[in-house]
């Protein structure tokens, strides 16, 4: 069946348009009679509106209107309550949107925003997380929906009856997505349909969301997501933008485009809650672990719960007979926390992986060999049997690559002129999932084929991906397919997220094209068009509940200035076993990306919140620091040869979290094998490090 | 944000003019600050008076061997400039490891000089800043202030001045050439910054509308020797968390002259006077270097989260001269 696009470098298909300026994003696209609209975030954290003044605004030139609580169109619940924007004066976070300002350009709308005057009643706030806050709670269910706490064994006795025992506590501030393309939206209505081309990351959600909010039935409701500068998690379900954009069209009429500032992401699109972890582990004097316990706290907001699955990780990572798993959260009044490159996973692992690394010395063990005699080949939360599991031979072949053997494992033992040198590992992992999906296959008369899915390319490459696939799926040279994919009036599908995209998204274009070529053979060559459709909501509803995760080993060397402290990363390396690898040109992007952006969660991101005003103070990219080229000196990524049958027929487990899982552990291991200084609240920044030369 | 009237003047005292006519009006150089001010509703000019096609854009060798830099010299052409980096390293250095290449090529050398501090309270007009408005209080002294001073700093104002290209400056003894209503005159680059003080929205001692038509270097053949150490929280792209420019003059081993200035610990670029006069006449090591660092900053306030550039600045002063003393 292959004639074996599947697995060769193809450039993107949309790459020549992307840097020639001529593929359009979501405020890009040519309007008549466009108007602008500017989003008013409130300048308190907690109150009600009790006035607002839109005199000076309307005044201004080229301000059409001020949209706000007291005059925009009513919307429905909906299913998320901090997108019932504009609907109530109440203010539950600083930065809420509590009007849009709509003029004839961008910048006369930003002028008549600064000129609404708003009075609020305000309350006492709290926005700071603590793990001695009055408000810890435990919930139902962390997400997605997965127990709060477990337990196996006896953990209290087994951890007192061991003989080595680590209990360490560690820190994660709060981390901001920062797409490079912010949350933007054009909406049109007309006829009372509604048209969005909306930055997201899954069409078919945003117009579900709108369906409810609108209390319109999905097929008047039409969402254009061609092509999407990012999103990082932040763009998972609607958000401010298309809500505001989409009430501000309605009330006036006319078309809006609307795009936040990059100040305005610090918050209201969602972001990664900071966490507070406990992590104890206990191993014999071999370093076989005898007692895992991971405790996790993270914060809410007082409008919806979100529960970052932040010890889920460590249920399913290393075996040991007694075990325990906890999460608490607390309401802060703060805008919602959502998802974030592997949420969950990624502050998780950076713990647990950085505990293990403390556990290896403390048994006197090499960190790679500590890891390997604690595989297991069975789930310990599930007692099932991994489908594939190789986070040993990723160890292995990572150790061999990065030159791993005859490591010192001395703290200081490496140094070139003022800069101490270390190395550092760390595991990762990530479940590998699939969602149902529809879509259909096409064939032409001329001997070309179309497929056509709501699959989402948020940059990584996915349109390419799946194209690649629909080719040998149909047995064609991938220049005779056509894909559409961006659009929610194409077939209905996963949106592009928890690293299930291309395994959703394959799924059902090969299932259609099998269908497509049944078809065919019935019938003979076409004479028309012939299409056909597949649903895999069944077959991926059917699929027996197994354990499926990808696996990853990532090796890091840093340096680190004596006097100053500044670190800086040499060279980082990752070997991962993520099922089948469809492109490698855009996988290896996944993974390096993932891989820098768990560089940049260790030595440089942090959002800074000034409780007086209970927001974040450092709203920009040159306050808020990512790593950036300079930064990173070497990094590569490799992968195994793996199959798995029990995936789903692309046999993929999906590459777009994994790089960024354990990548903040490796460089903060590596850190303290450096300088014999363990930092556990992150980032990793040279006021932390200062004057080690002076340490002994 | 608000609307402007653009001006291109033919001539500097046509420049000059049209400041001391419009009481809103500010001079436009490369724009890489003052647009994104305006953006952000801190800068609120009626008329931007564009000067960067004025002819200031030259660098000239003077018949005393010093260098007069053009206003609106480009900071990437003035970095790449053979005599600048034949003769004033600290100078191409300290403007290599400021921004990006992008804006290094916009950036002019006046506007440099006049940009405006980075503290995220004075960016923010939701929150409280004497510099931004005066009189509304001062966020960082209590807030989030790593980035800020520890030198010098007042109730009213703890920013910190976030040119790389001022620190060098400050290090020459540059003089700056400025224009304004009473016509052209000289301010030495010493008298050209303000402490905070009680008025910390008044940056210069530049009476309104004045322009900065040009930078003189004076003859100094020591700064042969000289270099610009800058420390980020990451590799690129970052403003200083510590800077140093040094010039370093030895006899045998005794220092004979030096020049030194930080960066990122005072509302002004910090010419380390004391520091210097430690050094001066004694035989050099890295021990003399540390103290006197220590003399220098022994005058030090560190806020709540930036007691590491006190300790930062001292190791960065020794790396410098102890680099430039084996050289």
């Amino acid at each position: 069946m292959s004639t074996g696009a599947v697995g060769r470098a193809y450039p993107r298909l949309e790459g020549a348009a992307k840097v020639t300026g001529t593929a359009r994003y979501a405020v890009e696209y040519p309007v008549d009679g466009v108007t602008y609209g500017w989003a008013v975030p409130s300048a308190v954290v907690r109150g009600r509106i009790t006035r607002i003044d839109t005199t000076e605004a309307l005044a201004s030139p080229g301000v059409l209107a001020v949209v706000h609580h007291g005059n925009a169109p009513r919307m429905a619940p909906g299913p998320q309550p901090e997108l019932r924007l504009l609907q109530e004066p109440t203010v539950h976070y600083r930065g809420q949107y509590v009007a849009v300002v709509v003029a004839t350009s961008l910048e006369a709308a930003r002028e008549g925003a600064r000129l609404v005057r708003i009075d609020y009643d305000t309350g006492p706030h709290s926005t700071v997380l603590t793990d001695d806050h009055p408000g810890l709670y435990k919930p139902d269910q962390v997400n997605p929906s997965y127990p709060t706490d477990t337990a196996e064994g006896d953990f209290d006795a087994g951890y007192a009856a061991a003989p080595v025992r680590v209990d360490v506590t560690y820190r994660t501030p709060a981390y901001h997505n920062n797409p490079m393309e912010p949350h933007a939206t054009t909406a049109q209505w007309h006829d009372g349909r509604l048209l969005v081309h909306d930055s997201t990351q899954g069409a078919t959600p945003v117009r579900a969301t709108l369906a409810e909010l609108f209390e319109l039935p999905p097929e008047s409701i039409r969402v254009v997501a061609e092509h999407v500068g990012g999103g990082f998690g932040s763009k998972g379900y609607a958000k401010a933008s298309v809500v505001l954009a989409a009430l501000a069209a309605r009330h006036m009429d006319r078309p809006v485009k609307l795009a936040l500032t990059r100040q305005q992401l610090f918050g209201p699109v969602g972001y990664r809650t900071p966490t507070i972890q406990r992590v104890r582990l206990a191993a014999d004097t071999d370093g076989r672990l005898t007692a895992i316990c991971h405790d996790a706290i993270s914060q809410t907001s007082t409008i919806r719960e979100f529960a970052e699955q932040t010890a889920v990780y460590t249920r399913s990572m290393y075996a040991a007979p007694h075990r325990r798993t906890t999460h608490r959260l607390v309401r802060l009044d703060v805008p919602t926390p959502f998802w974030m490159r592997a949420p969950g996973e990624c502050p998780g692992a950076y713990a647990l992986e950085s505990a293990v690394d403390e556990l290896a010395i403390a048994v006197g063990l090499d960190p790679v060999e500590l890891r390997i005699r604690n595989d297991t080949a069975v789930d310990p939360d599930q007692g099932r049997p991994f489908t594939s599991r190789n986070l040993v031979a990723c160890l292995r072949e990572g150790a061999q690559r990065f030159g791993w053997a005859g490591r010192d494992p001395s703290p200081r033992a490496g140094r070139d002129g003022r800069w101490l040198i270390g190395t550092g590992v760390a595991g990762s992992s990530y479940p590998a999932r699939a969602r149902p999906s529809t879509a259909t296959a096409t064939a032409r008369p001329d001997g070309s084929f179309l497929v056509q899915i709501n699959a989402t390319d948020i940059g990584t490459g996915a349109r390419t991906a799946i194209w690649q696939v629909a080719a040998d799926a149909l047995g064609v040279p991938p220049e005779r397919v056509e894909i559409r994919i961006g659009d929610s009036a194409l077939p209905t599908a996963a949106l592009a997220g928890g690293s299930m995209g291309t395994a959703s998204w394959s799924w059902a274009v090969i299932r259609a094209a099998q269908a497509l070529r049944e078809k065919l053979r019935d019938g003979g060559p076409p004479t028309g068009e012939v299409t056909a459709e597949a649903d895999t909501t069944e077959e991926v509803g059917g699929q027996p509940a197994l354990p499926r995760y990808a696996y990853g080993a990532q090796f890091v060397e840093v340096r680190v200035d004596a006097d100053t402290g500044e670190v800086r990363l040499n060279r980082m390396l990752g070997v991962f076993a993520a099922g089948r690898v469809v492109n490698p040109t855009t996988a290896r992007s996944q993974l390096i990306g993932g891989m820098t952006m768990g560089l940049s969660m260790a030595l440089h991101e942090e959002g800074l919140l000034d409780e007086r005003y209970g927001d974040w103070v450092n709203h920009d990219l040159a306050t808020y620091h990512i790593t950036g080229c300079a930064d990173v000196e070497s990094i590569e990524a490799y992968w195994l040869d793996e199959r798995d049958d029990e995936l789903n027929p692309a046999g993929v487990k999906g590459i777009g979290e994994i790089g960024i899982v354990g990548a903040a552990a490796a460089v903060a291991n590596a850190v303290h094998h450096a300088t014999g200084v363990r930092i556990r609240e992150l980032p990793i920044r040279l006021d932390k490090l200062i004057g080690i030369s002076d340490l002994a | 944000m608000k609307a402007f009237r653009y001006h291109r003047p033919a001539d500097v005292a046509e420049a000059v003019a049209v400041l001391a006519a419009e009481p809103q009006a500010a001079y436009l150089g490369g724009g890489t600050n003052l647009v994104d001010l305006m953006k952000l509703g801190v800068q609120r000019p009626d008329v931007l008076v564009d000067v960067t096609r004025l002819p200031l854009d030259t660098v000239e060798e003077l018949p005393d061997g010093g260098l007069r830099i053009g206003a609106t010299v480009r900071n990437s052409d003035l970095a790449a400039h053979p005599v600048v980096r034949r003769d004033y390293p600290v100078l191409a250095r300290a403007l290599l490891a400021a921004a990006s290449g992008q804006l290094r090529n916009m950036a002019t050398t006046g506007g440099n000089l006049l940009q405006r501090t980075r503290c995220v309270y004075f960016q923010d007009t939701s929150k409280a800043c004497n510099k931004r408005e005066p009189g509304s209080g001062c966020a960082a002294l209590h807030g989030q202030n790593r980035d800020l001073a520890v030198l010098d700093w007042s109730e009213q104002c703890v920013a910190t001045h976030p040119s790389d290209l001022a620190v060098a400056l400050a290090a020459l003894d540059t003089v700056v050439e400025v224009h304004d209503a009473d016509g052209p005159r000289d301010v030495r680059i010493a008298d050209l910054y303000r402490s905070p003080g009680t008025h910390p929205e008044r940056e210069t001692t530049l009476a309104r509308g004045a322009l900065i038509t040009a930078v003189r270097l004076p003859p100094l053949p020591a700064a042969r020797r000289s270099t610009y150490l800058k420390v980020r929280d990451r590799a690129s792209f970052a403003f200083a968390a510590g800077s140093v420019a040094a010039v370093l003059n030895l006899d045998g081993d005794v220092v004979r002259d030096v020049r030194l200035a930080y960066g990122a610990v005072a509302h002004r670029p910090w010419r380390a006077y004391r520091a210097e006069e430690e050094l001066r006449g004694r035989p050099f090591s890295p021990e003399l270097a540390a103290r006197a660092a220590d003399a220098e900053l022994a005058e030090a306030r560190p806020l709540r989260h930036n007691g590491f550039k006190v300790p930062l600045t001292r190791a960065i002063t020794v790396r410098a001269l102890t680099e430039l003393a084996s050289s």
